[in-house]
């Protein structure tokens, strides 16, 4: 019985990025991932950083809940004080991108190999060593996922991974 | 009142602007505790006159004091309390303002800002600590912005949806000097609560009233954080819509309407339940549907439509999917609501639930011995609505929601939301200094008076003039309640043994009186009331007594307990004799 409950709730259960606009104020991220876990809400990934207006703090939060959740989420995250604006990027048409920098074992044989998987993907490498190299991946998520897929099979030694920054798009002509 | 057009320009220290500011709030009365972190601002204190400061034996006891002060008044209560140990001790009453929606401001001293996050002496991280336990809260890093954040700690703390703030003072910034300058208002980009309510709402909500046979108007304790109590009324009388509360919504409608039902929920009047369950409307007025009120969420009120009157939209739809979300202000919306609508159609709906009022009313038997409900009930009589009731957590908690007809708002106080024992002492000495019209009434068990019993002093050393009431039955009698029930009467460290509290009273400078049978009940109480000041009276009860109506939680109303006809067991192993039954109804 409970089983059927769960996975409803599970085919509904959809990713969210939800893009915070709040008070640059102490401790105001404190209070949005004390929300999350308070709550019990998932929380994917946040990131958080400085606008074009100093005394404003964008926070990209992805999240993953059923409607009912997310309308609480964002409801919750207006109820902060410190909140200026809460926005659902997901129903809009929204550009994300994040930043992976990958360090892999080398060996003089399968640099070649690596170096050809990095420029189909469009990706830097920004430091190496006779041992190691070190690449720069920028995409969205599923691109970032998908070049660390890549390069699985190579020696992956350390992996460390923004989380999603977004914004909505302005664009609104025929694609 | 005090417009400080002339402020002087002279420097002065935080400790000297902090109670400045408190004065510029019209803060009459603070509740608090000094200790070395805030030996400076009680420094400060010491000579003003403008501020009453209110010793209390414990900080917790601070914290429900400043609560007891905000129910009573609708004013915000002040605490003020040292670091470290100071602080953590208010956390259960800070906890308990925000589930209940109090408008207080809590002040706690720190170490110096360059000790912060060394383990000094007497630190907490109290900011850290209540984060998920405040409406917001504040750490002061520098002199110049004290002034504007206590502006602010007040104004988030009493608009919207009303809630404790904390103010973290660190030692140092508030020995700094600078220039006083008291902002005149406050406006935060981030902050602007709701008050009206949007009219495409308003008319959808008219819509549903007016095709409505049976509709119930669900009141909770919103209406009366918004002294919303008049409108309500004229709402009621102009729609002929009968009214159930919450706990919290207890005298936001007079109980000696017709139109009234009492209390609803796990433990309200079998017909408010009834009705709720059967009608064809449901008008959540600052109510939020809360477990204890709801039961299986989606069996509640099965046959309504529902319309949410909340100022927080969080609230919304949270635990029940509404057909007609209002945000705003609760006194706000009715008064745009008023005009709107008409008078129902609702005598046969009326008529039928006057009918399950006869038939099943509030009862229990009266015997030799003493029943809770008697004792709230004589009180109830004596009263007339006219006393500021403060009950504890516990059984005592759920007869004193039933047996008191109350009448005005602001004079039922409770923990409903954290159930909070030892509430019930400390939260009436605040109530008292808020209220000299009314007698002011602590109802606590045997249980909940051990918890805080410290603010006896309090009490005597203020001569504050509560009738203090102990309900003794030797039990955390709701839990033996449960155990009963629901755990095959295993009875797990639930009878408690407890000091002579005649004595206790009596040790403090207070009188004491006592009642172990029934015909002693009527005159203990009157010789209570009749003391001048503090005054305690211990009732030695039933021991087993069961409170019904009972939903059992997380059911529904399909699995409603009403009140049996047998009799409860006797005190002391002696029967139970001369069982009278005695009936008593709301509305």
């Amino acid at each position: 019985m409970s089983e059927t409950i769960e996975q409803s709730i599970a085919q509904t259960a959809r990713k969210h990025t939800i893009s915070l606009l709040l008070e640059n104020k102490f401790g105001a991220l404190n209070r949005v991932a004390g929300m999350f876990s308070a709550k019990g809400y998932n929380l994917e990934s946040i990131t958080v950083g400085p606008t074009e207006d100093a005394s404003v703090s964008r926070m990209t939060i992805v999240t993953k809940g059923d409607d009912a959740i997310i309308e609480q989420i964002i409801k919750q995250l207006n109820k902060l004080i410190d909140t200026l604006k809460v926005v659902d990027l997901t129903y809009d048409s929204f550009m994300e991108r994040e930043l992976a920098l990958i360090k892999i074992g080398t060996t003089p044989e399968n640099r070649p190999e690596i170096m050809q998987v990095v420029e189909i993907f469009q990706a830097k490498i920004i430091d190496i060593s006779h041992k190691t190299l070190t690449v720069e991946a920028t995409g969205s998520g599923q691109k970032v996922d998908a070049i660390i897929k890549m390069l699985k099979p190579f020696h992956i030694k350390e992996i460390a991974r923004t989380g999603r920054v977004a914004l909505k798009r302005e664009f609104v002509g025929e694609v | 009142m005090t417009q400080q057009t002339t402020t002087p320009q002279r420097q002065m220290t935080g400790a000297e602007i902090f109670v400045r500011s408190l004065i510029e709030e019209n803060v009459e009365i603070v509740f608090g505790y000094p200790g070395g972190a805030v030996i400076g601002i009680y420094d400060a204190l010491h000579d003003i006159s403008d501020i009453k400061h209110i010793l209390t034996r414990h900080e917790q006891g601070a914290v429900h004091a400043a609560e007891g002060y905000a129910k009573a008044s609708g004013r915000p209560g002040v605490a003020l309390v040292t670091s470290g140990p100071g602080a953590t001790n208010t956390v259960t009453g800070i906890a308990d303002a925000y589930m209940d929606s109090i408008p207080i401001v809590v002040f706690t001293g720190q170490v110096a800002l360059k000790l912060i996050g060394n383990d000094a002496f007497q630190e907490a991280d109290i900011v850290g600590i209540t984060r998920p336990i405040t409406k917001h809260s504040y750490l002061v890093r520098d002199v110049n912005e004290l002034a504007t954040t206590i502006k602010e700690a007040f104004y988030v703390a009493t608009t919207g949806r009303p809630g404790p703030v904390l103010v973290d003072l660190p030692k140092d910034v508030m020995a700094t000097k600078t220039i006083f300058n008291y902002p005149k208002s406050v406006k935060l980009r981030s902050y602007q609560p709701h008050v009206e309510g949007n009219q495409k709402q308003l008319d959808k909500a008219v819509a549903l009233i007016s095709k409505a046979k049976r509709p119930v108007l669900y009141v909770g304790g919103g209406a009366i954080l918004s002294n919303a109590a008049g409108e309500l009324k004229k709402f009621a009388h102009k729609t002929k819509i009968p009214v159930t509360t919450t706990l919290h919504g207890l005298g936001a409608f007079p109980e000696t309407d017709e139109l009234s039902l009492g209390m609803l929920g796990m433990h309200g009047t079998w017909y408010s339940n009834t009705a709720v369950n059967y009608c064809d409307l449901l008008i959540a007025v600052g109510a939020r549907f809360d477990d204890r009120v709801t039961g299986k969420t989606d069996a509640f009120a099965p046959e309504a439509k529902k319309i949410h009157i909340d100022v927080d939209p969080s609230n919304i739809s949270k635990n029940v999917k509404v057909d007609v979300p209002i945000v705003g202000d609760v006194k706000k919306v009715l008064q745009q609501l008023l005009p709107l609508v008409s008078a129902l159609d609702t005598k046969d709906w009326i008529q039928t639930i006057k009918n399950w009022k006869e038939e099943h009313p509030l009862r229990y038997n009266n015997g030799k011995y003493i029943r809770m409900q008697h004792v709230i009930q004589k009180i109830s009589e004596m009263t007339k609505g006219k006393a500021v009731m403060i009950s504890d957590v516990g059984q005592h908690q759920m007869w004193m929601a039933q047996f008191y007809q109350y009448i005005y708002p602001r004079t039922h106080l409770t923990s409903g939301g954290l159930g909070t024992m030892g509430f019930s002492l400390p939260a009436s000495v605040g109530a008292a200094f808020a209220r000299k019209d009314f007698p002011i009434v602590s109802i606590s068990g045997d249980g909940g008076i051990q918890m805080n019993i410290q603010e006896l002093a309090t009490i005597r050393e203020y001569n504050v003039p509560v009738k203090i009431i102990i309900l003794n039955n030797g039990y955390l009698g709701m839990v033996r309640q449960w155990q009963e029930l629901f755990w095959r009467k295993r009875y797990s460290h639930v009878e408690m043994l407890s000091p002579d509290y005649v004595k206790v009273a009596e040790a403090y400078g207070i009188p004491g009186f006592r009642a172990t049978v029934t015909n002693e009940v009527e005159d203990v109480i009157k010789q209570l009331f009749a003391t001048d000041g503090p005054a305690l009276a211990e009732f030695k009860v039933v021991k087993e007594d069961n409170v019904y109506p009972m939903i059992p939680a997380g059911q529904t109303y399909h699995e409603i307990i009403d009140i049996p006809n047998e009799k409860s067991a006797p005190i002391e192993g002696e029967e139970q004799t001369d069982l009278e039954m005695v009936t008593f109804s709301k509305g």
